[in-house]
């Protein structure tokens, strides 16, 4: 189920021009209109970053990832393309899935940061190496596997929650950290940390339904 | 010669062809009741008959005469129940086995089906499926509407709980395709409400919309920022409304009335004037402390006593429920109860006094419902109609109310698309064989939350044929899932090592297959074939305005590339175009507009010539090499 990570390059400036379906003149690399008729072009294989106009970086400024985000979606979303061609309908829902792909993967540290990492030619990304190669980490989880398992009432899943809650926010600096200096072993390796937390935190969600089952239930 | 002159009110076309159009409205298919509205410069109106009613009960009577739908057809459950199907809503896109029964029988009179696929229901002698019927209540709507704006109306924007699972909408947009109407879009009930309540009141920040009608509850979290609606986050039961408050007075009716009256029978028919009964009495104490009255069956009525309270306790566990997934909402998008800006009511259920002081006890503050609760649903449809075919500054950004996913080994589910994901959204994973020469291979795709494939919902089976044989474990097949814009489904496949698509056969677990809709569509609409046809002629000349204005385009840019006879037998072509996508002859307009594409074949050469010239100059060879692809 492995794909092998292509290095996904941003286009060359120097790209040359594609052809618009519509009039069949040439249009820049990575336009979303064409200059010339105006007519809505394919999303093309550009990465999430360069899609939305971001610095490709960790650090992500929410609000304008948000402003960018929706500026984009104005002009691409299938809604505005309601009564135009099927192919132009098309072409719109394709740009508009490649947005929300974008700002899904974006918006989330997690997902940013395999994302990133695959990017930068990271092999093993957290997200698909389902392996915990780091002993520490390992006997940490089973520990707090352990307790969430014999945890008797919500107080008890909540302590394991909010030490989960602090240890994430601290594996979340440290991948800041790791990008800002490029060391991108650390980076993996604070990824493989939160991903674990994260998967932690949401399963004590369910288990807090199980401990606290609510009397509304039926 | 059709037309020779158009006549358009100035500024009503601002798309091209617009002006041939009927109207597009917003239909809010509920069910308990039923409206249309239409918005025009964003003021939208619910449409309304003579005596000014806007809403058409769902209900339908399949008298001997044809079917009658509405106040009518509600009066005739008195007399002639086994006639009268009601809350058709509740079985959309279900099994038989979802009906609820009430003292034993069930409200509607299941017929038995062999595929066990989606439910049909007897009904005045005849076995119609949950499609038809609400086919005829969406043609009483657009009857309705058609009488009260003096004008034809093709087009429609649908609304739906935004928990209805995929077989539900596909089930929804069947019944307008059945019913004649083109759907601009389906679009999740609470966020037409949404619409409708932000552009009255320009509100910036979190907003939640609770939205208990006659059969569903949906919970929908949204961020309004600067005309954009984004859904953070929903939830619901498709299967909890105030249905469920008229079953459990009817219950409590029907166990009193075999306490008064020795051998007492309860039947479908009884079920149904027991429910009309329960739910008299709902609506009646939701204004009053007590109700008495009557449950007059088989001349030998009984008498009985309800008390607000009484009723409340009945009542308390479905609101209670209510809660708890507000509780989850708000938990999936991370946001506290009182970081919410405002609550919007809306649906009947609403009217309720429990579930408003339930609502403002959860959020710490008096919930929003200055909008009918009625009619906020079909006003944002009707604005949303507005928007997709006249243009607007607004935006809907929805999502995917339940997780999609594939059934692998065990009987465990692989998620692809996780619920609350904006869309459209499309995501693909990657298959192989398991056999040498494998040739086809089966595909069970499921939607909901829990682990197991037998606890989620099955939406159906897709059969991939036509895979090349190889030994086992080569092949690899990649299933793409994409849900669009109106939140339905669809799968595509191809085997990548030969490039051959794989063929996609669906067989919905609670839908209507290709043929059945065909067979539909053909009996029930004598038109149907001529909508279909002049749908074509509108796709054709949409596309042909498109190509014409596109040459016209580049003509203005480029014309230099081109001498005084080429450019002379291009903008005949263009006229050419024009002129045929003013007729109504489709063959002649595809033709015009093909002609038109080899005619401008050259130019456009010509045109990609210098642009690449152009990006090229002054750079060095191996530095524009193509990068792959």
């Amino acid at each position: 189920m492995t794909e092998a990570a292509t290095p996904t390059t941003n286009a060359p400036a120097t790209a040359a021009p594609l052809r618009c379906w519509s009039c069949g003149g040439p249009v820049a690399s990575g336009a979303v209109f064409c200059a010339t008729c105006r007519a809505v072009q394919p999303p093309g294989d550009a990465d999430h970053f360069a899609r939305l106009g971001l610095p490709r970086a960790f650090a992500l400024d929410a609000a304008e990832l948000d402003r960018r985000y929706f500026a984009a979606q104005r002009q691409l979303h299938p809604d505005r393309f309601a009564t135009r061609s099927p192919r132009e309908r098309a072409i719109s829902q394709s740009q508009a899935v490649s947005l929300n792909d974008a700002y899904e993967t974006l918006k989330a540290p997690l997902a940013r940061a395999c994302y990133l990492l695959k990017l930068e030619g990271v092999a093993r990304t957290p997200d698909q190496d389902h392996t915990i190669d780091d002993p520490a980490l390992l006997m940490d989880q089973m520990e707090r596997r352990e307790a969430l398992g014999e945890a008797a009432d919500g107080a008890a899943v909540q302590r394991i929650v909010a030490a989960a809650d602090a240890d994430a926010r601290d594996a979340l600096a440290a991948i800041a950290r790791a990008f800002a200096r490029d060391d991108l072993a650390a980076a993996a390796r604070e990824t493989t940390r939160l991903r674990y937390l994260e998967k932690l935190i949401e399963d004590a969600r369910l288990a807090r339904a199980r401990v606290a089952p609510r009397q509304a239930a039926g | 010669m059709a037309q020779l002159l158009q006549i358009h009110e100035p500024g009503e076309t601002p798309l091209p062809h617009e002006g041939d159009r009927g109207a597009a409205i917003g239909i809010d298919l509920g069910t308990t009741n039923s409206l249309a509205a239409l918005s025009l410069d964003q003021k939208p109106e619910a449409l309304r008959d003579v005596h000014g009613r806007a809403l058409v009960p769902s209900v339908v009577a399949y008298s001997p005469d044809g079917p009658v739908v509405g106040a009518d057809a509600r009066r005739m459950l008195l007399d002639q129940p086994e006639l009268v199907v009601s809350s058709v809503k509740r079985l959309m896109g279900r099994g038989a086995a979802d009906i609820k029964a009430l003292a034993g029988a069930l409200p509607y009179e299941v017929a038995p089906s062999a595929d066990g696929g989606m439910v049909r229901i007897r009904v005045g002698g005849r076995v119609l499926s949950p499609v038809e019927i609400s086919a005829d209540i969406l043609r009483a709507v657009r009857a309705r509407a058609e009488d009260a704006l003096g004008q034809s109306v093709d087009r429609a924007v649908i609304t739906v709980p935004a928990y209805f699972d995929d077989a539900a909408r596909t089930a929804t947009r069947d019944a307008a395709r059945l019913a004649g109407l083109e759907v601009l879009r389906l679009v999740n009930e609470p966020t037409a409400a949404a619409l409708a309540y932000g552009l009255d009141k320009h509100s910036e920040g979190l907003y939640a919309i609770y939205d208990l009608g006659g059969g569903t509850f949906d919970f929908s979290l949204l961020r309004l920022e600067k005309g954009v609606f984004q859904v953070l986050a929903t939830g619901g039961d498709a299967a909890l409304g105030g249905d469920d408050f008229d079953h459990a007075v009817a219950a409590r009716l029907l166990a009193e009335r075999a306490a008064q009256i020795a051998g007492a029978t309860v039947d479908t028919s009884r079920v149904k004037l027991a429910l009309a009964t329960a739910r008299l009495a709902k609506e009646c104490l939701s204004s009053q402390d007590e109700w008495i009255g009557m449950l007059d069956l088989d001349d030998r009525p009984s008498r009985h006593h309800l008390a607000r309270a009484e009723v409340e306790t009945m009542i308390a566990p479905l609101v209670a429920r209510t809660i708890e997934i507000c509780r989850q909402v708000l938990e999936d998008a991370a946001v506290a109860p009182q970081d919410v800006q405002g609550v919007v009511l809306v649906g009947g259920s609403t009217r309720v006094p429990l579930v408003r002081r339930q609502v403002a006890a959860f959020f710490g503050r008096e919930p929003l419902s200055d909008i009918d609760p009625d009619e906020v649903v079909a006003l944002g449809a009707a604005l949303q109609a507005e928007a997709l075919t006249r243009g607007s500054d607004t935006l809907l950004l929805d999502v995917t109310p339940l997780s999609l996913g594939i059934e692998t080994m065990g009987g465990l589910v692989e998620k692809l698309i996780d619920r609350n994901t904006p869309i459209p959204v499309a995501k693909a994973q990657e298959f192989t064989t398991y056999q040498d020469g494998q040739t086809a291979m089966l595909i069970h795709v499921v939607q909901g939350e829990r682990e197991m494939v037998d606890q989620c919902r099955s939406l159906g089976r897709f059969e991939l044929h036509g895979i090349p044989p190889m030994v086992a474990g080569a092949a690899r097949i990649r299933v793409s899932f994409a849900v669009d814009a109106d939140g339905l489904l669809t799968v595509s496949a191809a085997e990548k090592t030969t490039g051959t698509a794989a063929r996609v056969e669906i067989r919905p677990s609670y839908g209507l297959s290709e043929d059945e809709m065909a067979t539909m569509l053909a009996d029930s609409i004598a038109n149907a074939k001529a909508d279909m046809e002049r749908r074509l002629l509108v796709e054709a000349r949409v596309e042909a305005t498109r190509t014409a204005k596109a040459v016209q385009a580049a003509l203005a840019a480029d014309g230099e590339l081109l001498d005084a006879a080429e450019r002379a037998g291009l903008e005949r072509a263009i006229a050419a175009v024009e002129q045929a996508a003013a007729g109504g002859d489709r063959a002649a307009i595809v033709a015009a507009a093909e002609a038109l594409e080899l005619e401008s074949k050259p130019f456009a050469e010509r045109r990609m010539d210098r642009g690449i010239r152009t990006a090229l100059a002054g750079k060095r060879v191996d530095a524009v090499l193509p990068t792959g692809e």
